[in-house]
């Protein structure tokens, strides 16, 4: 047997003793936090979320001029007006009946943020939920529909929010911001795709 | 019975058994391996609880029945209940139906998630009147607020089970909470959601939390809420340390052995509430929509919202809160604010005595505005919000938080009345 120095056995070295304790605690909460991501990543949306939340399609040219078509991305229903001249006039005229008129505090990409709250005049984008509680504002496009100073936009039938034809949200309205915008492009001119623009797919 | 008291120890609590009759056969043989014996004799016969504990007492003992009865109607439902998407709400009516008795055990569930409530505030309750919350149970008071806070989480988890289109709106609502977050917000959710909105994934996570999880947390967070109990003994309706009385014998003069004085009590109660109880689940089990909201008798409907998304009644006075604040992320931070204010209670109160019965009139109207404060607010938030009741709901939110926040002038600036030496009983 080899030689061992003589240790006195009531001598403990308690500041070795603690530097051991704390590093044993420091690298066990290392592996306790690297164990941890996997459960924790297993909430994210799954491939299989992702996949059905992939940005969906439009073909512009099936909808007539002053119409307007509604289709799902990311379980929610997707707006798309194709406003005439005539009611992209009638946007203007009304800034001080509303609640935002310059999207300040509203939810939209930066290309959205103007007076139409839109890439192009023709094509109007929005989120179809309320931005009071999430039900489904109903299309009033024509003038006077409402009341005979009413330009023309939405109605939410739930809390009688009001918006305009760019979804921008009128005083007295429970709703506090205008119709969120999602993220769209124009792959080609006749198509329009919800949920991939210049930063990528959201 | 003989019962060893600490000495030296600022509490003469009971802590050990001297000297049991020596015993033979089965129940020798168990205890020398399990201390059954000693679990008893420390905490049922030789915890000393005081003798004047009145009606308000009874809730404690409630709220583990109610546990008790949740946990086996919980597992019963999970028998016949297929999480999912495409079949949760199906297999509720499969149950309400075709399962036998299914509908009473649905019944015994959901009535019981409404009783739990009512038990538990009216526990809580007490403890404001009578000062449970002071040294030295500040602890004990903060492991009920985390028993109340995971039993919210259970009962707003448990309500998205069904499928019903309130459980869908609700989820929506209280889950888009968590995005007023600043920064993280609208990624957390996301992350809570596992997709982007309510779905599936949403739903069969809050089953596996509302099943598994948060039934064992609440039952570890039960041990210690009574463990902590049983080290500082229970406060009275006088809010009298019993201990510091003690006769020639080391025991506390208005201490009774909890059992089988108030096993025999709270039995009673039990008795009481189980007839209540079965009034409500055999004749009105929804309670004209109280206990179960009518919009949830349709599937949900990511399409179309209920005319009014109001919680259950336990949740409404913090909903109310949360709506009467024009700014919706100032209004989820007052709702958290609302909910959290009585984890401080013990550091607010600077009263020198503890029980209602003995402060002034300023703890009392305190009192008293706070519980038509608290009454108010969730009778708003069941109404829509809109005109009168939002103006009403905001003055009751400033009423509640004010509650709160002056308790530590009004409970030191008040003259409050001598404390008797010992607690107040009348035998009966």
């Amino acid at each position: 047997m080899a030689d061992h120095a003589v240790v006195d056995d009531d001598e403990v070295d308690l500041s070795r003793r603690k530097f051991l304790t704390t590093a044993t605690i420091a690298t066990g909460a290392v592996g306790v936090a690297f164990t941890a991501v996997p459960f924790i990543e297993s909430w994210s949306p799954s491939e299989r979320a992702r996949a059905q939340g992939a940005p969906v399609e439009l073909d512009l040219s099936k909808i007539d001029a002053g119409q307007m078509a509604t289709t799902v991305w990311r379980r929610s229903p997707i707006y798309v007006v194709r406003r005439t001249a005539d009611m992209v006039t009638r946007v203007s005229g009304h800034d001080g009946e509303l609640k935002d008129p310059t999207s300040q505090y509203s939810d939209q990409p930066p290309y959205a943020k103007n007076t139409l709250r839109s890439r192009t005049a023709e094509f109007l984008v929005l989120v179809g939920t309320c931005t009071h509680l999430g039900c489904l504002p109903k299309q009033r496009f024509t003038q006077g529909e409402l009341y005979p100073s009413w330009p023309g936009g939405f109605f939410c039938p739930c809390h009688g929010s009001r918006f305009d034809l760019a979804g921008r949200v009128f005083d007295g309205s429970p709703a506090s911001i205008n119709l969120r915008v999602p993220p769209y492009s124009y792959p080609s001119p006749r198509t329009l795709l919800i949920g991939v623009d210049e930063k990528g797919a959201a | 019975m003989a019962v060893k008291t600490a000495t030296g120890a600022p509490a003469a609590l009971p802590t050990g058994v001297i000297a049991q009759p020596a015993k033979k056969g089965f129940w020798a043989w168990l205890n020398k391996r399990l201390p059954v014996d000693e679990f008893i004799t420390t905490q049922m016969t030789g915890y000393l609880a005081p003798k004047n504990f009145n009606i308000w007492y009874f809730f404690g003992s409630l709220a583990l029945a109610v546990l008790a009865l949740q946990l086996l109607s919980g597992i019963y439902l999970t028998m016949f209940y297929k999480v999912g998407e495409a079949t949760s709400f199906d297999s509720v009516e499969y149950i309400m139906r075709e399962v036998n008795y299914g509908w009473l055990i649905r019944y015994l569930h959901s009535t019981g998630a409404s009783a739990f409530f009512i038990v538990v505030y009216l526990h809580m309750y007490r403890a404001l009147l009578y000062g449970s919350y002071r040294a030295p149970r500040e602890l004990l008071w903060l492991i009920g607020m985390l028993v109340y806070l995971a039993l919210m989480a259970e009962a707003f988890m448990g309500y998205v089970l069904p499928w019903g289109n309130m459980s869908f709106w609700g989820a929506q609502v209280i889950v888009n909470l968590f995005g007023t977050i600043p920064g993280i917000g609208p990624g957390l959710v996301e992350w809570i959601r596992g997709d982007y909105g309510i779905a599936d994934a949403t739903l069969n996570r809050f089953f596996a939390l509302h099943v598994a999880l948060i039934p064992l947390a609440l039952l570890l967070l039960v041990v210690l809420h009574l463990t902590a109990l049983h080290e500082v003994g229970s406060n009275n309706p006088d809010g009298i340390e019993i201990h510091k009385k003690v006769g020639p014998d080391g025991k506390p003069l208005d201490g009774i052995p909890f059992h089988p004085y108030y096993t025999v009590k709270d039995i009673f109660g039990v008795g009481v509430f189980s007839v209540l109880f079965a009034i409500v689940v055999f004749f009105v089990p929804t309670l004209g929509g109280l206990f179960l909201e009518s919009p949830n008798f349709e599937p949900a409907n990511p399409l179309s919202t209920p005319e009014h998304i109001a919680p259950v009644w336990y949740f409404t006075p913090y909903y109310a809160i949360l709506r009467a604040v024009p700014d919706q992320r100032l209004g989820a931070l007052l709702m958290l604010l609302a909910v959290s204010a009585f984890l401080f209670l013990p550091w607010l109160d600077r009263s020198p005595v503890k029980s209602i019965r003995y402060k002034g009139w300023m703890s009392r109207t305190a009192l008293t505005l706070f519980t038509v404060a608290f009454i108010a607010l969730g009778y708003l938030g069941l109404q829509p919000a809109e005109g009168l009741y939002v103006v009403l709901a905001r003055i009751f939110a400033v009423i509640y938080f004010l509650f709160f926040l002056l308790m530590p002038f009004y409970t030191k600036l008040e003259s409050v009345k001598p404390v008797p030496e010992r607690v107040i009983y009348h035998a009966h």
